[in-house]
């Protein structure tokens, strides 16, 4: 691995390869999931030999999800605690979005629309892992009585769509806040980016210089 | 039944138009289950019929038997014995898919064609497209559709949806000794049941009544009970099946108001991007003088 006194080390390659698991199997939930969403995304179930397998398939991925997605969850939970500092960061979120971050409250090295977008992700994941096993017809559904097959399906409908959207916006600002993605690809990022972004992680890193 | 019956007015996920350029008469099967004697003739009927064949199960000391609808028991037999200000009264009903004017299953189902009503008013699935999601168990107000645990697809009673289709009673209603199962249009079924519950009620029970539950706008099998005020005291039946607001919330408008809110953030993102640019990196003021881009 080259060394450049430039970059800064932001996410290890374990952190990153696990990031990116989450991130395929999310990709292969949510196309599998939409087959049973809406008529409009029934065709979607080509992608996986037909609906029948993508019917057998979806929850097995699911299965594969809470190992990946718990392992991303017990690396970066600490890392995502909610401080003062990140809800007045939330504040200024309009006039972040709007492209002007001058006034930002300083953000370590996660801000607290990264926190909160973990928080949000990680309730879906509960709920979606709870309605799932609920409305698992091969082995679980008979387990339950209708009325709480009916409200976990409900559930998992709208927090699939929930997540959907989160990971949209994910997706979204990390395209808009350029070099974000080399942070996730390579794991390092630009002094620079870092002191833009993220200072009071910048100063942590660089030994409280500004 | 295949979608060349052209007389197809529902199909299970499907928005646009299903061939049903034919309309047939809306028929009915009723089920006077005050004439009702409980000898299962029926259900030996739907099995030979339907050539199905259930496992041998276990006499638990009742006369229930098979003790549940499964996916090879299309309709079952249920005994309750209950005690009514007429003393102790063994009501016995013949369970099975009703039949629904608006159908839970058929909304609940996310595979087009897996579930079709036809102009008669049957409701029929049609398992080379079940994908064996479960869903239509979960859509049903009367807890009928059966998952096979040998192929994962639902059956439940076809109403004999091939022998009315050729001019046939259903199977059911062809065996019946005492003459407690009688089919034909809807019209008519409405009729003799009116006649029915008149001779009832001259002979005391002064709450008969027709079970053609408006909360599934009218079903396609429907009972006569000498207790319509309390059709629970039949086994359970419900007083006001309905879909039920969870399955129209899970099934109705929320999912394309949800498709449009997705849509709606990909086009914002990117007008966003259009509008404010990227979120660069920038080198303004003092902040950025000792560091530049590499």
């Amino acid at each position: 691995m080259k060394r450049d006194p430039d970059m800064l080390p932001r996410f290890t390659a374990s952190e990153r390869v696990n990031h990116w698991l989450v991130a395929i199997i999310f990709f292969l939930m949510t196309l599998s999931g939409l087959v049973f969403f809406q008529p409009l995304y029934y065709p979607l179930n080509q992608l996986f030999g037909g609906g029948t397998w993508a019917r057998i398939l979806h929850p097995f991925f699911g299965v594969v999800m809470i190992l990946f997605f718990g392992g991303m969850f017990f690396r970066f939970r600490k890392l995502s605690a909610m401080t003062p500092i990140d809800w007045e960061w939330l504040r200024h979120l309009r006039a972040m979005a709007s492209g002007d971050d001058r006034n930002m409250p300083e953000a370590g090295k996660l801000n607290g629309g990264q926190k909160l977008m973990f928080w949000s992700l990680v309730t879906c994941m509960v709920l979606l892992v709870l309605s799932g096993i609920v409305i698992w017809r091969a082995y679980f559904s008979f387990l339950f009585p209708a009325f709480l097959v009916r409200f976990a399906a409900v559930v998992h409908a709208a927090a699939g769509v929930v997540m959907i959207a989160l990971i949209m916006v994910h997706i979204y600002v990390a395209f808009w806040t350029k070099e974000s993605i080399d942070a996730m690809l390579h794991g390092t990022v630009r002094k620079v980016w870092a002191k833009q972004h993220h200072p009071a992680w910048y100063r942590e890193m660089t030994g409280g210089g500004k | 039944m295949a979608l060349q019956s052209l007389d197809i007015i529902r199909r299970s996920a499907t928005s646009t138009p299903s061939p049903g350029q034919r309309r047939t008469l809306e028929v009915a099967k009723l089920i006077d289950v005050t004439k009702c004697i409980g000898c299962k003739a029926c259900q030996v009927a739907c099995m030979e019929w339907n050539d199905t064949r259930d496992a041998v199960g276990t006499n638990h000391g009742v006369l229930d038997n098979p003790a549940d609808l499964t996916a090879d028991s299309w309709t079952v037999m249920r005994y309750s014995e209950v005690e009514t200000d007429r003393g102790l009264e063994w009501l016995i009903r013949k369970d099975g898919c009703m039949h629904c004017g608006n159908p839970g299953c058929l909304k609940a189902c996310p595979a087009p064609g897996a579930i079709v009503q036809y102009s008669n008013g049957i409701v029929d699935f049609h398992e080379e497209n079940c994908i064996g999601c479960g869903y239509c168990i979960t859509g049903c107000p009367f807890n009928i559709p059966r998952l096979s645990e040998r192929d994962s697809k639902v059956y439940k009673c076809t109403l004999c949806s091939d022998r009315v289709a050729s001019g046939l009673e259903p199977a059911c209603v062809k065996t019946c000794p005492t003459g407690a199962i009688v089919f034909g249009s809807k019209e008519d079924m409405l009729h003799h049941a009116e006649g029915r519950i008149a001779d009832l009620r001259e002979r005391g029970f002064a709450r008969a009544g027709l079970y053609d539950p408006k909360g599934v706008e009218g079903t396609h099998v429907m009972y006569v009970l000498h207790h319509a005020d309390k059709p629970e005291l039949y086994s359970g039946l419900p007083g006001n099946p309905t879909i039920g607001p969870m399955v129209e919330l899970w099934k109705g408008a929320a999912k394309p108001l949800a498709s449009l809110g997705l849509a709606a953030i990909g086009v914002g993102a990117f007008f966003h991007y259009v509008a404010k640019g990227p979120n660069e990196v920038v080198a303004d003021g003092k902040e950025g003088e000792d560091e530049t881009r590499s």
